[in-house]
This record gives structure tokens, sequence and C-alpha cells, in this order.
């Protein structure tokens, strides 16, 4: 038998039989709790624990009761073969024994037997680790049983921590000894009076509790976001590209092709409304055309305005003796804003004209009497060029030198010649006119010829009663030494910048009138005081086959009409006298009366020049006389404008005017007549309202008025016209503001006969002018018997 | 045919009109009553230019549309009717 055999043949026995042989005893080769058995498959059937089938090597374990085995071993005896382990078994404290399949045998069997506690549950307890997290789960879920407390030590802190009494409380009872019942005396005490009295528990800074700061330095840069960079690289393959093309255009077929589809139809269907209309609108109106730009360009020329200073500023200044510079300025229309040119005077102007045969010559007269001449020939171009341009003007550079912002500034002529003081008029110059280039006047008042067409004399009123005359040129005594004279013209009219003109050189300060006309009143003694005056123009016939008068030496320089200062006044000898000149004046004074007058000097009996007896004088105004504008159509038609009303007279008739408007409310200020209508004139008013009168339609009130054109006082009304289509008005207000008005063409345009039915008109109020007074002298005489009738009774 | 002939006078017969052309989408002229070269030029330039505005109207506002184009110059105005698939340009000289 081999060693294994006895043993398991050993349980097999009954305990109470003793084997045949007792085994011999052997050192078991396996743990105590181990015991090796050898199963048949007799035995492994009838416990099912065949091998590989009930128990593999994945699950070796299998339970087997005890009870079975004592059976077994009872039945079979010693063929069980659990006999070995009988005795294990019997002493098995369970029920069950663990029978292991012992695949790989460990033990030298197949199958063993587990037959201690301790090693059955070991064996069963690792072979299943994953029930142990079931198993604490289940734990968790349970009420936590209450444990004993173990201490950490935590008691010894707590008790440290603690505040206990560690003695009894001590009681003390005092008593202060006084006396019974005495008074008592509260007071208070402020606790700051004593030093102990208060006890200050200030904050301060406690150095345990300081945080440290640290601070570390580390660099920090910025980096940019935005970098570039370039690289140059080398044109390696030179070669020009360049790209040729032609216009894509369709064939005649294609074009055809379109123009019939159904699409082209509809196309220009709906496009031609759109365009025609466009198209249309192009006729009507240019909406790109600049008005005001237009009325420069048709105007084409300069307006000048000559500005004084208000009244009530007069009055102020009138006892300072120092005098204001001032002005009269040049408007372009295409730069309203800006003057072109300013022209200096010594003191305000009231009057000034342009010189008719030569456009750059202006006189002027002035506030305290003085005659004022300027040249602005060298700033012609100057103007030409503002009116061309239309732009902000720049001066010329060679103009000023001394003027920094020479650009803003405008230019400003100084005067040429200034008259003396003593011989000029001894209150403000109210008029001044030039002499007509047709004719000239000598010393004694006599027209004369003139010789180079210029206009060459001045005619100024004042209102110290005088009327002078005066000549731009030198008279003969006053010749200046030869040199002078011969100075070449081409130095004379080279200008520098500064300095003025020399045109009129010879008579600055120096310049004396010619002659002077007084007005003595016709009525009483005294003089008249004239405001404004208006002689009759004239147009002379020329003998062109007069032989010329042999020239004086000093009209060599004849071919240059301009010098002035080398013409001399001619004597008298030499020129004919005109004899068709008419040679009387309407003068306008400042009582509000006509005056006419001849202004030829007459010789008295002691030989002394003085003037005519006024011819006629005639109050019609209640106040100043303004304007004594002639009529452009009718040369011996005159209106005047003054006070309330206005008149218009008739040279010949001197009865008086031969038509009077009714008083209107307010004055009128200034009257001039239309350039192209014979019959209408306007008359400005001192409410700033303009009234347009046409005779011929209605003679007792305007046919229109264009009330408040302006809030001040109308100075003056200057009608112009810068194309047949384009009439002008100018208005100056008090307030120094230049309105110019278009005339609508209806006040252009004179009616069919419109000059012939005036005259008839003017025929007509003659006759009625004559017949009133005829009556009017014959209702006096009726008085006057009347009157002698009763006075006799 | 006949009804863009009878366009064309009708355009024609306006004061100041110096040259009609008709220019489908891409800019090609189709009918023209001015020399070739000029045709070509005006078409060409003008094409790019309605397109611009045309794309500059409807970036401002999606719903809206080019319906008329004018250009202005100191000789002459040069208007032009944007369609869907064609322009019509007229050149006219303004009676000032």
């Amino acid at each position: 038998m081999p060693p294994k055999k006895p043993k398991s043949a050993g349980k097999k026995k009954p305990k109470g039989q003793k084997a045949p042989s007792p085994p011999p005893i052997e050192l078991p080769d396996h743990p105590e709790e181990i015991f090796p058995v050898v199963l048949t498959s007799v035995t492994q059937e009838l416990f099912a624990c065949i091998a590989d089938e009930d128990v593999t090597s994945e699950s070796p374990y299998k339970l087997l009761k005890k009870a079975d085995i004592i059976e077994d071993m009872k039945t079979r005896a010693a063929v069980s073969d659990f006999s070995p382990a009988k005795q294990k078994v019997l002493d098995y404290p369970e029920d069950e024994i663990l029978l292991v399949f012992d695949r790989d045998f460990v033990y030298g069997t197949c199958f063993y037997l587990v037959v201690t506690l301790e090693a059955k549950e070991l064996l069963i307890t690792p072979p299943q680790p994953e029930e142990e997290p079931v198993e604490i789960e289940r734990e968790v879920s349970k009420t936590p049983e209450l444990k004993e407390w173990i201490s950490l030590g935590s008691e010894v802190e707590i008790e440290n921590e603690s505040v206990r009494e560690t003695r009894e409380k001590l009681g003390f009872m005092l008593r202060v000894q006084r006396k019974a019942r005495a008074p008592v005396c509260f007071s208070d005490r402020n606790a700051a009076d004593d030093k102990h009295g208060n006890l200050g528990c200030p904050s301060y800074e406690d150095s345990r509790f300081s945080i440290k700061w640290i601070q570390r330095d580390c660099g920090i840069q910025a980096a940019p976001t935005v970098q570039s960079s370039s690289a140059q690289t080398q044109w390696k393959c030179r070669k020009n590209m360049c790209t040729q093309y032609k216009p894509r255009e369709f064939s005649e077929e294609e074009k055809d092709n379109i123009l019939q589809s159904e699409r082209m139809k509809e196309f220009c269907n709906s496009v031609i409304l759109r365009m025609l209309v466009a198209l249309q609108q192009e006729e009507i109106m240019n909406v790109f055309h600049d008005d005001w730009k237009a009325l420069g360009t048709a105007l084409g020329s300069v307006i000048a305005v000559a500005f004084t200073e208000k009244k009530e500023q007069r009055s102020k200044e009138s006892t300072s003796p120092d005098v204001r510079p001032s002005h009269i300025v040049f408007f372009c229309f295409s730069n309203p804003y800006e003057p072109q040119l300013l022209l200096e005077c010594p003191d305000d102007i009231y009057s000034f004209q342009f010189c008719p045969s030569d456009p750059n010559i202006i006189v002027g007269g002035c506030r305290n009497g003085q005659v004022v001449l300027w040249d602005i020939s060298g700033h012609v171009t100057h103007l030409q060029r503002a009116q061309s341009s239309g732009k902000k003007v720049s001066a010329n550079t060679d103009t000023f030198e001394l003027d920094d912002n020479k650009e803003s500034k405008t230019p400003v002529v100084r005067l040429c010649a200034v008259s003396a003081v003593e011989s000029s008029h001894k209150a403000p110059i109210t008029d001044v006119q030039w002499l007509p280039p047709t004719f000239e006047v000598t010393r004694m008042g006599i027209p004369v010829e003139n010789k180079y067409k210029t206009s060459v004399q001045v005619v100024t009123c004042s209102p110290d009663c005088s009327i002078m005359f005066w000549d731009v040129r030198l008279p003969k005594l006053l010749n200046q030494p030869a040199s002078v004279r011969k100075q070449s013209p081409d130095q004379k009219a080279e200008m520098t910048p500064f300095s003025v003109p020399d045109t009129f050189k010879h008579l600055d300060r120096t310049w004396k009138p010619l002659c002077r006309v007084l007005l003595p009143n016709i009525k009483t003694s005294g003089e008249y005081a004239p405001l404004k005056f208006n002689f009759q123009n004239y147009t002379c016939n020329e003998n062109t086959d007069r032989i010329p008068e042999e020239a004086d030496e000093d009209d060599e320089s004849s071919e240059i009409p301009r010098d002035f200062s080398q013409l001399r006044l001619p004597s008298d000898k030499n020129l004919t006298t005109l004899e068709d000149v008419n040679t009387k004046l309407y003068i306008g004074t400042e009582d509000g009366e006509i005056v006419y007058i001849d202004w030829k000097l007459e010789k008295d009996e002691s030989g002394r020049l003085h003037s005519t007896k006024p011819l006629n004088c005639f109050s019609v105004h209640s106040w100043l006389v303004n304007t004594l504008p002639r009529s452009p159509f009718f040369k011996d038609v005159i209106l005047t404008t003054g006070g309330w009303k206005f008149a218009i007279w008739q040279e010949g008739v001197m009865d008086g005017p031969i038509i009077v408007s009714p008083s209107s409310e307010r004055a009128c200020t200034v009257g001039c007549w239309s350039l192209t209508r014979p019959a209408v004139f306007f008359i400005g008013k001192d409410d700033g309202s303009i009234e347009v009168w046409n005779l011929l339609e209605k003679a007792s009130e305007p046919i229109q008025v264009h009330a408040h054109v302006t809030t001040a006082k109308i100075t003056s009304i200057t009608p112009w016209i810068a194309s047949p289509k384009q009439h002008f008005l100018a208005v100056t207000d008090e307030l120094g503001v230049i309105h110019v008005f278009e005339i609508p063409k209806k006040l252009c345009i004179p009616s069919k006969n419109e000059s012939v039915n005036l005259k008839i008109y003017f025929e007509l109020e003659k006759t009625r002018l004559e017949d009133y007074l005829r009556r009017e002298a014959l209702w006096e005489t009726e008085q006057k018997e009347a009157k002698e009738l009763t006075n006799q009774m | 045919m006949a009804e863009v002939e009878e366009t064309l006078k009708r355009i024609q017969g306006q004061k100041g009109v110096q040259g009609i052309i008709i220019v489908n989408s891409e800019g090609i002229p189709v009918k023209t009553t001015l020399d070739n070269s000029s045709t070509v030029q005006y078409a060409g330039l003008i094409h790019q230019l309605v397109m611009k505005a045309r794309s500059t109207v409807r970036d401002i506002d999606p719903q809206n549309d080019l319906t008329f184009l004018r250009i202005r110059s100191k000789k002459n105005e040069i208007m032009i009717a944007p369609d869907k698939d064609y322009f019509l340009i007229v050149i006219q000289n303004p009676s000032d």
C-alpha cells in the first residue's frame, strides 16, 4: 500500500476496529489543518464533487455534510475514501466540512479536507474579498454604536484655559469713619482735571502683529501686439509684365437680339419717364446758378460809399479839436463784406464825385470845408482783380511793406491834394461836382471852351453861403521852375509804393478856388446857405473845323492830358466863350428855399467882382433841401426834395414849381430819377421806406411804397444800369448799410410815348400854375379893393 | 426694336442732349448715338460708378435701391437711369 493509502484507509476503517497493519506514523507533509484525501470516482459521484465537473480550479471548495461522510464511512467501511480521516471528521465541531479540490496536487492528492475551523474560515474569507466593501457599507448605514470615549489629551487643554475660582470669595465690610448725620456734599469732578483721573488706552501699533510687506523686484516688459518687419528679396527673375486689353463688344447680331428682346422693351418703358423728367428739369431751371455771383459779375462795378459820423457823435467831436480820419470805402460785389479800397480823408466826406473824363480821379468835400482829391490809378488793377477773382483779395505785396498782415488789409489810398484851409469853405462842403469836360469856366465865371476835353474844374457849395469853382490846374503865375517842369513824365508817373501819386502835388495845400460866387438874399440882406446845387450839363457841339489856337509853351505835354501839373490855366483871352452854356444854377438851401442864380460874376461900379442877385427864390420846402436831381430825359426838369414835400421844377418857369407833391407823413430825405423811365422817380423817406412815383399814373401818391426797406433814414439812392436786363438801385441808410435792389422790369421799361406824354403833362401843369398865379393875383387885387372899400366906409 | 427707337427719339428731342448710350449689366454698350471710342469709355467708367453707387445705397439700407444717378460737371451733365439688366446713359448740356 502506498503510504498515502494507509491514511485514507485508516480513515475508512472504523474506529473501534484495529487496522490490520497500523500505518506507520508518518510525519504529515501537510499542515495540520489540511488533510489530503483521495476520492474515487464513485465517492465523487456520491458527494457530487466530481473532479473538473462539480469542483473546478475556480471553485475548488465544497462543503460536505459531516453526517454524510460518517454514513459513507459506515456503509462502505474500509472502502470509504474518508476512512483515513475518520477521526478528524468525527472531531470536526461543525456539521459541514470543507473539501477542497486541489488540482495542482499541492498536498499530494487531488482533494483535501480542511479539518479546523480557523483554516476553513481563512480559506473561505480570502477568496471572498469582494464581499468586504459591501459589508462596510452596511456598517455605515447602521446607527453608530455608543462607544467608550478615548481621551486624547484635549481635556487637559480645556482645563488649562478655563477660569476657576481657586479659593473662596472673600468678603469685606468697610465703614467710613465719620460723624453720623453730617451733611454730605456731593460734587462733580471732571475726569480731565486730575492727571490720574482717567486712564486712556490709546491704540498703538503692536509690532508683533505687523504684516511684513514683502517686495519683490521683477521686471515686466510690454511687448507690442503689432510688430512690423520687412524682408527684402532679390528680384531674381527680372521680367516686366503688362496687360493689354480691349473692350468687350457685342457683334451686330447680338445687339439686334438684345434690342428686340422683351426685356429691352420693358426697360425702355420703365426708364423713359425718369429720364425725361430729369432732362426737363435741366431746361426749366439751373439749380446750381449762383445768383449772388451772377449779380456781381453782371454789375462788374464797384460801389463807393462815403461814411460819415452820425449826428450824435458829431456834436461830441466838435468839442475836441482832433480830427478823426475817415474813409471812402469801395466795395466790390464779388466780396460784399470786405472793402476793396479805402480812400483816406482828413475828415468826414459829405459828398464826392468821380471825374467824368477820368474815373481814377475823385474829388471829395470834407466836413471842414476842404476839397480833397484822390488818384486811384495805382489801385485800379487791384480793383479789377477784386472784381474778377471774387475771392479774398490779397493786397499786392509791393504796395505795403510795413504791414504785417498784408493779405487782410485793404489798400488805403492817401489823398493827393487838399485845398488850402484858409481859402476853403468855412462850413462843411455839402455838394461837390465836376464840371463836364465840355466846358470850363474862367475867373469871371464865364464859360469857355475846354481845350482838352477833360474835366478840370470842380464846383463846391457849402452852407457858408458860397459856391466855389476850383480848377485843378495851376494858374500861370505860379509857374514852377523849368527844371521841375522838364521832368520826364515817366518819372512822374511812377509811384513809389508809399508815396501818394504826384498827380496833384502842385495843388497840395495851396489850392485856391478859381472864383467864388456868393448868394445874396433876394429880398433881405444876408445870404442863402446852399446845401445842394444843380447846373445844366452842357453837351457842346464841337466845331471840328476850328483852327486850333496857338498853344502856350506850357502846353507841350498835351499828349498826356492826365498830367495835370503841367496844365496851366489858359489866359482868358485865348479861349472862346461859349455862349450857349446855361450858367444858371438851381440851389437848395438850408431853409428850404430853391434859389435860381446865375454864377457869372459881374463887375459892379467900383470894379469889384461880385455875384449877381439871384433871379428867383422860392420857399417850397419847409426844411433842408436834400437833393436836386435833374431829370435825365428833360434837361430843364428838376426834382427837389426836402422837408415833407418834393417839387418838380422846370427851368424857364419862373413862377414856381410846376408840381408840388402833397405833404407826406414822413420827411423826404432823398430823391432820384429813374434812368430809363422819364416819369418814374424814387423818393427815400426818413423811416427807411422807398416810394416809387409815376407821374403819368398817379400824381398824388406813389404807385409803390416799399415800406421799411431799412430801419434807419435813407441817406442816398443811386440807380445804375448793369445790363439791359438788369437795373439796380443802390440805397444807403443811416446805419451804414448799403442795399442793392434790382428794379423790376415794369419800372425799367418805359411805356409807349412816355416822354411825350410827360412833356404834355408838364405843359399842363405849367399852364395850371400860371392860371393859378393869375387867379391869385386877381384875388389879391380884389381883396385889396374890398379892403379899401371897407376903409373908405 | 421699335420701342428702343422711340425711346431714343424722345430723349434726343430734348434740349441740349449730346448723346445716349444703352449699356447692359456688364457694361457692354448695346446701343449708342456717340462714336465708338467715347461710347466704350463712357460705358466702362460709368458702369463701375453705377455699381459702386448701387452697392452704397443698398449697404446703407438693403430695402433701398438706386433709381437715378446724376453727375453734374462744369461742361455738361451725365444722367444714368439703372434698371435690372440695362442702364440708360444720357449726356446733356444744360442751358445756363
